[in-house]
């Protein structure tokens, strides 16, 4: 009985709507439009905020990152050309580190040095890291054949190295590079292992233009940090921004620390500061915590999603009223039916039922459609905007919750209007 | 809530109205529309009321037809008490107890033959099948077997008519209530109207007809003519007994 009426009054709906198509259609249009919209912002939002966060993530959430940054007041003088710059990280800070901060499971020194790679006739840009055997430790990097340089290599200054998958594929095309000779700087390296590439870790921090860095298409190769101490010093020179040269003196681009446990990153990071504002007179550091920086990167996603949120729910809002609109016309114009529907046993209540349908009939089936166009549009952001973009259950559900709640909203007042009409006003209304 | 399983025998007073009055307020000044309205209606009979415009007639038709209720006075409709119900009830009796017949037709467009004869049943509770069943039935016997999937727009006025017969007839109502059903025909459909209240009437339906035709008058076993709100003859046609 029930569901008999259900599907009459449903049909009915579809047969009252199907009767103005266009009508119909257009008033769908803004719902469309709406839900749409709501799932491919949340869809961009979420997955610009996955991108942030495994970005951030990668840094390690119990790692605190010290990176050596060329301080303010030696760029803005213009006069201390030629003369030898000196600043950043010593091995003396990771000494002190070591030493003086509890809690501290592993600690990195790295040297960075962009270099130029030779093997055979390639050649390719590269980026040197001088670093200690328990690096994968504390970053994502895997060694996926051979193996990584070891506290032997270490010892003995090894002129050993292990590329990284994008090194392997831009320079041994053809090769197993496991046991050739690589040549960086004046000497030659044997490869002992491939590790996967590792995302540039700078790139998640803004303000790290001074780095050596580079972006993310530059090949990694590791060596022994030893190795690079007296392979390469630590004197490197550099064409600054006026052409004229300066030679630079930096010891190590970076210390990674790594806490033992989430709750210690914050106060880890007080004694690092309180440890490099001992000895660091100049600003020539800076401090990245990982934990923090995902923290804020929560932050502003929230904030833009909410700011998109309201962009969304403001066409929604539009497309609503576009419904009661038509609604309303619908009701006046279909008058004389519902004074005949009165006469015939018709209560309030079936009168309401029957014109908020038609309203739930529309926004419903414009909820799908939007949720069709609104998963197509992220699709079309990914590949044209090359965009990460995350449609997840929850927002299509959301969607669809939003467009039956905003056709009851706007097709409970209609519905109203049309049941309280006087039935013998309306049967006399032409 | 209503009982409409228990019919009424023929002869019986099914419509009884003492004393009711309607008065509508226009600004300061009372309108006296029907004034102290006495009448019976016995199952069975075949009633026109009659009367000059203004006279109340509409008013009349919209009290008998519980879409309005009177100021005072008592109406009673198969022996209960319908003046002071509420909304919801007022529907629930009209849907079960009253057939209207419109002028105007009043089918909605939108529906086929069979789905408007099908619209009081949706109201009350029948069975999607039972329903199906009935007013393919009602259609057959207003001779309308062949176009139950019409549009009203595809049949012609007399069709129209007869479709909002069956209608009429769909919950077997107490009364079956037309207002100049032949009013908007011309005069070979209105006869055949003509013809089917007559056949309704042998077959022991209580009818009452609202009209200005003399013609219809003649039809009807009973006339009761109004005059400025009161009921000025009610007159049998013996003829017609």
């Amino acid at each position: 009985m029930f569901l008999f009426r259900f599907k009459r009054t449903l049909k009915l709906g579809v047969k009252s709507l199907w009767m103005h198509r266009l009508r119909s259609t257009l008033t769908m249009l803004g719902i469309i439009f709406g839900v749409s919209s709501v799932v491919a912002m949340l869809a961009i939002g979420e997955g610009a905020s996955r991108d942030a966060q495994e970005k951030i993530s990668q840094l390690g959430s119990r790692n605190i990152i010290v990176k050596t940054i060329s301080p303010p007041e030696d760029k803005s003088s213009v006069g201390q050309q030629q003369t030898l710059k000196e600043y950043g990280l010593t091995y003396d800070d990771a000494e002190r580190f070591r030493g003086a901060i509890p809690n501290v499971r592993v600690l990195v020194p790295n040297r960075r040095i962009s270099k130029q790679a030779l093997y055979r006739n390639s050649r390719i840009s590269i980026e040197v890291i001088g670093t200690v055997p328990w690096y994968p430790e504390i970053s994502p990097l895997r060694v996926k054949y051979g193996r990584f340089i070891t506290s032997i290599d270490t010892h003995y200054k090894q002129a050993v190295c292990v590329v990284d998958e994008f090194v392997r594929k831009e320079l041994f095309a053809f090769d197993d590079p496991l046991g050739q000779n690589v040549k960086i700087g004046g000497d030659y390296y044997r490869v002992i292992g491939i590790s996967t590439a590792e995302k540039s870790t700078t790139s998640a921090s803004q303000d790290n233009s001074g780095d050596n860095g580079g972006g993310a298409n530059v090949g990694k190769i590791y060596i022994p940090l030893t190795t690079a101490q007296t392979r390469f010093g630590d004197t490197t020179l550099q064409v600054g921004a006026g052409g004229s040269p300066t030679l630079e003196r930096v010891e190590l681009q970076e210390i990674i620390i790594q806490s033992q446990s989430i709750d210690q990153v914050l106060s880890t990071r007080r004694s690092v500061q309180t440890v490099l504002s001992r000895f660091h007179k100049k600003n020539d550091y800076e401090i990245i915590v990982p934990l923090e920086l995902m923290k804020r990167a929560k932050d502003v996603q929230r904030i833009f999603t909410i700011v998109l949120g309201s962009i969304a729910a403001i066409s929604l809002l539009v497309g609503g009223i576009g419904i009661m609109n038509i609604m309303m016309a619908t009701v006046s114009e279909r008058t004389r039916e519902i004074g005949i529907r009165r006469a015939l046993g018709a209560r309030k209540r079936d009168i309401i039922m029957q014109f908020l349908s038609e309203t739930l009939i529309l926004t419903l089936c414009g909820g799908v459609l939007g949720m069709g166009v609104g998963s197509l549009v992220p699709a079309l952001v990914t590949y044209f905007g090359q965009m990460r973009t995350v449609i997840t259950p929850g927002s299509l559900i959301m969607a669809f919750g939003i467009s039956a709640a905003v056709g009851i909203a706007f097709g409970i007042y209609p519905a109203y209007r049309a049941a309280n009409m006087d039935p013998i006003e309306s049967l006399r209304h032409e | 809530m209503i009982d409409n399983n228990q019919k009424p025998t023929n002869g019986d007073a099914i419509l009884v109205m003492k004393q009711l009055c309607k008065n509508y307020q226009l600004g300061t000044v009372e309108l006296r529309v029907l004034r102290e309205i006495n009448i019976t209606i016995n199952s069975g009979e075949y009633v026109a009321i009659m009367g000059p415009s203004g006279s109340g007639k509409s008013t009349l038709l919209n009290m008998i037809g519980c879409l309005d209720r009177p100021s005072s006075g008592s109406y009673l409709l198969g022996g209960q008490d319908v003046s002071q119900l509420e909304d919801d009830d007022l529907s629930a009796i009209r849907g079960a107890r009253i057939g209207f017949v419109f002028q105007s037709f009043n089918l909605i467009a939108q529906l086929n033959v069979i789905e408007n004869i099908e619209i009081p049943m949706f109201y009350q509770s029948y069975g999607e099948a039972e329903s199906a069943e009935r007013a393919m039935k009602l259609a057959d016997m207003v001779g309308l077997g062949d176009r139950m999937k019409h549009r009203p727009s595809e049949l012609s006025g007399g069709q129209q008519q007869r479709v909002a017969i069956a209608r009429a007839l769909a919950n077997d109502p107490l009364i079956i209530l037309a207002d100049e059903p032949t009013g908007n025909l011309d005069s070979g459909s209105g006869a055949d109207i003509l013809g089917i209240l007559d056949r309704l009437h042998g077959e022991e339906k209580t009818l009452i007809v609202v009209t200005h035709d003399e013609n219809i008058a003649t039809h009807a076993q009973r006339v009761i003519r109004l005059f400025d709100g009161r009921v000025a003859e009610d007159t049998y046609n013996y003829h017609k007994g």
